[in-house]
């Protein structure tokens, strides 16, 4: 179970360009850091380098002493713009899949499913989604198969003012359970939240 | 284990809508089949020799057909991402897609073989051969292939790549089924070369899934 995540001078290269260097951040749970930066500054690809599937240039993540393996196979979320959902799909296919893949159960899937109204839209194709119905079921797994964890980029920009707010209302109570967030955004996080600028050189509380 | 049940169902509907699926496989795989002996020529002897190989390389190449998207798509849209978070190994995830895609394609073409060989003149007795050699090859096709598809993730005009990639892979099977077949049909001792089939198959199976995942993470990363 992770209850801690730690940047130690983190620096990420990608196609021969440093995006950023020295990057630190500490978050115990319970906390959640608003990630912000111009486009183009690193946000997704520290997202990334968190999950693991891009390599450090120099520093390291840590879990609070967990197995980075372990603790990233069972313990995080990543939600991104790239969704993996399937445009042939259904959506019951899809949460179903991702729920289970994830380690959920059928009880906390129905669970997602209601508390992101996702029940009208469980036979549409996930093409037949708009982009802000695609993103949330893309959050739903969030739900479905909880892990303390989650790195999620942008996830407030297809979303409608209701449900950014409901949203809001779902990572609260998320921190409330002891979990974590590191969330990529150009907008405010509609919670309390450190904030980690990219670009603008070491962390700020 | 009911993570790898329910990947094995997605990547076996996913292989089966891809590309158009077994239907267009095995519809690739009766163009080839009814071409050759339109190059050949259609005397019922010359034809009967070359039926039992001609059918195998076809179904070869119909193994080619839909696996460039084997990896390909779930690539673009970051599915490959959320597969590899997971406690489930890669390299076990790969195995399980490339089982999906045989499930998907190899095995409906393996049904089609003995037919195709069949309506080229081949004797009726070498149906179980056939089949046999067309199923455990398909294996070996596919676990091959999925090499190649992982290898050209990334690349523009993958599919070609792919094929590039992965033909010289499907020689060795190529030989020993085509091998095998040959022998029975001549009369000859034929186990040899379908255990060498079964042989390769089986370190494709083993050893495929290491270089998939190899391939896969370097592609993300």
């Amino acid at each position: 179970m992770i209850d801690a995540l730690t940047l130690d001078r983190a620096a990420v290269q990608r196609g021969g360009r440093l995006l950023f260097a020295d990057l630190s951040l500490s978050l115990v749970a319970g906390q959640a850091c608003a990630l912000t930066g111009a486009n183009g500054a690193g946000k997704t690809s520290l997202l990334r380098a968190v999950a693991g599937l891009v390599p450090l240039e120099a520093g390291a993540v840590g879990f609070g002493g967990l197995d980075p393996t372990e603790a990233r196979g069972a313990g995080l979320h990543l939600i991104g713009h790239q969704d993996g959902l399937k445009p042939a799909r259904t959506t019951r296919e899809e949460l179903s899949f991702w729920s289970h893949w994830c380690g959920g159960d059928a009880a906390a899937i129905d669970e997602a499913t209601q508390a992101l109204d996702l029940g009208p839209l469980m036979d549409l194709e996930v093409r037949r989604l708009s982009a802000g119905q695609r993103r949330r079921l893309a959050l739903a797994r969030l739900l479905a198969a909880p892990r303390p964890l989650w790195l999620l980029d942008e996830p407030l920009s297809p979303l409608d003012a209701g449900w950014r707010t409901r949203f809001g209302a779902m990572m609260q109570a998320h921190l409330k359970g002891g979990g974590l967030i590191l969330a990529a955004v150009h907008d405010p996080l509609p919670i309390k939240a450190k904030t980690l600028e990219i670009g603008a050189q070491g962390a700020g509380e | 284990m009911s993570r790898l049940g329910t990947l094995l169902a997605r990547e076996t509907a996913l292989a089966w809508g891809r590309g158009g699926g077994p239907l267009v496989s095995v519809g690739f795989y009766a163009g080839v089949a009814t071409l050759l002996p339109l190059a050949i020529g259609p005397e019922p002897a010359r034809l009967a020799a070359i039926a039992p190989g001609a059918a195998w390389v076809a179904l070869a190449l119909a193994s080619l057909l839909s696996l460039d998207r084997l990896f390909e798509r779930d690539f673009e849209d970051g599915a490959l991402d959320h597969l590899a978070l997971s406690p489930v190994p890669l390299e076990l995830t790969c195995a399980v897609k490339c089982l999906g895609q045989w499930l998907a394609t190899g095995a409906p073409l393996a049904l089609a073989a003995p037919i195709a060989a069949i309506g080229l003149g081949a004797k009726l007795d070498m149906t179980p051969l056939i089949l046999a050699c067309a199923l455990i090859g398909g294996l070996a096709f596919a676990f091959t292939g999925g090499i190649g598809a992982a290898l050209s993730l990334g690349a523009r005009r993958g599919g070609l790549l792919t094929a590039v990639i992965v033909l010289p892979l499907f020689v060795p099977p190529v030989i020993f089924g085509g091998g095998a077949l040959a022998a029975f049909a001549g009369g000859l001792p034929w186990p040899g070369g379908f255990i060498l089939l079964a042989a390769y198959a089986a370190a494709a199976v083993a050893l495929g899934p290491l270089a998939m995942a190899a391939a896969c993470r370097n592609a993300l990363s």
